[in-house]
């Protein structure tokens, strides 16, 4: 049985650089692929809905006749379950939903975050 | 005869900030009994499986526990994978089994955290956890999660990881082990570690095997038990041994979560040496009609799904048994006639996770 | 496939004397659940010796459900026992420690014993 076990590992932590960061002053950069919220190309998006369907939490809700995307970012947890179903993005990646790295800002009031689509565009005219 | 008094152990305790509630018949400073208590939060989630879709319920499985949460969702796929007689792909088997182990590795130095913390090792206690925050960037990195790994689904994983990540991970893996030897050698060898738990809750192998006991508290007792010799994932093409400890005590079932550390730092060595190529999914098509209980090795030990479906996406009965429910009750034997100043350490040797055993 | 799974069908009078049989043979009990079906409860005790499985199985009725208790034989068998009070209703005459209902702090008793919506047959 040593006596100080804890010593070597002591004197190493004494020379050694801090294990913490000098948060707020340096920032922890983001890991590639986290999966830190999601994020919408509201001029892609078709409006279908599979995302709120798909939504383990509920959090999204698609309003197809005034071509809104809503989403409660308190509900969200972020599983990328939204981003795997859309069929936008089936045809090229990350074109209508994708997953930022970043993370949402903390807050202490629920809000709906809502993305107003542009208005549709006008039809091929109709065959006459 | 001394005077028996009732002293309330949680819901909320320090040593332990997860909603259990022992009794503790008390005769001066002894514990003559132990009645506990759950259900402060039970949610449930069993019965949420009539709502959500079989392959929807990944998500849900997958929180039942904060710290195993990635086996948690492991256990679930491949129950209902085995129901469907899904072929895996090797390296989704690979993947799972490299993130099954990174998992037990994060869990164990956050349980060896925890008891440096419960008998007072503050420092210790930091570093078992700086050693911890290494391997979670290295889980986040691959699965885009630090906590909620997320990258299991039916019939495969959601993510591929390089094999240039890998051997980087291996890399880490290497120079951490001769930190991880370091700390845990406190634990073996420090006298005043050992004074708390050298002798203390012993467990014999007989009683842990009448009590149910699951996990290293099995093995701590002598008993050579692991459901990984069983296979799954990619356990058939691995060396490894059960890690057993005879005494029983305390300090056997700490002795084995470290070796356990360097045997999960092993493993995840030769899964990478014989990384299969290929898919890391199959396509999913149809319902799951039948049942199975699948039962994987979990950091606190044997964790059992059983899965019922009838043919429709829904499943029809979804259970959890989650090793700490299977561990109360050795934990409520050893606390008979133990101190009272003793509890704390004892409750936290059975590796207690409260929420995921009341679903 | 990972193991073979046997399962053996008995009724609620041999239960005790089987869990026995069990425990002499030095299995491990797993776990026990009950499961809501279109026609009763299912209830499996689960065991295990060696990493080998073995299961018992009883259908009881859904209605005023009753079973003798294992609790007797094997001592951690009443925690499960208890929860199977607290979520379906069964009854278990003899259980050493009975929490009578208060095993789990439920908003609705025996939730788990309505019969689910999803349980009817698929379509083929």
């Amino acid at each position: 049985m040593s006596l100080f076990p804890m010593t070597g590992t002591i004197l190493k932590s004494l020379f050694r650089k801090p294990a913490t960061r000098a948060y707020p002053f340096v920032k922890r950069p983001h890991i590639a692929k986290t999966r830190g919220s999601i994020e919408i190309k509201i001029d892609a998006c078709i409006y279908c809905g599979m995302c709120a369907r798909k939504c383990p939490t509920t959090a999204i809700t698609v309003d197809r006749a005034t071509r809104t995307w809503s989403i409660d970012r308190l509900r969200c947890i972020t599983c990328n379950g939204c981003v795997d179903v859309c069929p936008v993005n089936k045809k090229a990646p990350g074109s209508c939903l994708a997953m930022r790295e970043s993370y949402t800002t903390p807050t202490g009031t629920r809000e709906t975050e809502h993305h107003q689509g542009p208005e549709k565009a006008p039809a091929a005219a109709p065959k006459a | 005869m001394a005077n028996r008094t009732i002293i309330p152990f949680g819901p909320q305790h320090p040593v332990l900030p997860e909603p259990i509630h022992l009794d503790l018949v008390v005769e001066d400073e002894r514990v003559i009994e132990a009645i506990p208590s759950i259900g402060f939060i039970h949610r449930g989630l069993e019965k949420l499986v009539e709502k959500k879709d079989f392959i929807d319920f990944t998500y849900v499985a997958e929180r039942i526990c904060g710290i195993c949460s990635f086996i948690h969702g492991q256990t679930y796929c491949q129950g209902i994978e085995e129901i469907m007689q899904l072929q895996v792909p090797d390296r989704a088997k690979a993947l799972r089994t490299i993130w099954g182990e990174m998992s037990r590795l994060h869990s164990h130095l956050l349980w060896l955290g925890l008891m440096a913390d419960a008998f007072g090792f503050e420092s210790l206690f930091m570093h078992c956890w700086r050693l911890r925050e290494t391997l979670l960037d290295e889980i986040e990195a691959t699965t885009g999660g630090r906590v909620i790994f997320g990258s299991c689904k039916v019939g495969g994983t959601r993510r591929d990881v390089t094999d240039a990540k890998l051997a980087e991970i291996v890399r880490i893996l290497d120079g951490m082990e001769q930190e991880i030897r370091d700390i845990t050698g406190v634990f073996m060898s420090d006298s005043t570690v050992k004074h708390r738990m050298r002798g203390v809750g012993i467990i014999t192998k007989e009683e842990a095997q009448a009590l149910g006991a699951v996990g290293p508290t099995l093995r701590a007792s002598g008993v050579a038990q692991d459901m990984r010799t069983l296979g799954y994932a990619f356990f058939n093409k691995i060396n490894f041994k059960t890690i057993t400890r005879t005494e029983g005590d305390c300090q056997a079932r700490c002795e084995v979560r470290i070796d356990e550390l360097f045997a999960s730092i092993d493993i995840i060595r030769q899964v990478v040496a014989q990384m299969p190529g290929g898919a890391v999914d199959v396509e999913v098509k149809g319902n799951p009609n039948g049942e199975f209980f699948s039962r994987v090795e979990q950091p606190r030990g044997e964790v059992v799904y059983y899965i019922k479906a009838n043919g429709t996406k829904n499943l029809q009965r979804f259970r959890a048994r989650t090793p700490t429910f299977a561990n109360l009750a050795p934990l409520v034997k050893m606390l008979q006639g133990c101190d009272l100043a003793d509890v704390p350490v004892m409750a936290l040797t059975i590796d207690p996770c409260i929420s995921c055993t009341e679903r | 496939m990972i193991e073979a799974q046997p399962t053996t069908n008995i009724t609620p009078d041999t239960l005790v004397p089987e869990t026995q049989k069990m425990k002499a043979n030095g299995y491990r009990l797993v776990q026990m659940c009950a499961s809501r079906l279109p026609e009763g409860l299912e209830v499996n005790y689960t065991f295990d010796k060696d990493c080998a499985f073995a299961n018992l199985r009883i259908l009881i009725a859904a209605e005023s459900p009753s079973l003798p208790s294992v609790s007797g034989v094997y001592w951690a068998a009443l925690l499960y026992e208890n929860e199977m009070h607290d979520l379906y209703g069964i009854q278990f005459p003899g259980l050493v420690l009975d929490f009578k209902g208060n095993f789990y702090k439920v908003a609705k008793k025996h939730a788990f014993n309505e019969a689910a919506s999803c349980t009817a047959p698929a379509k083929s």
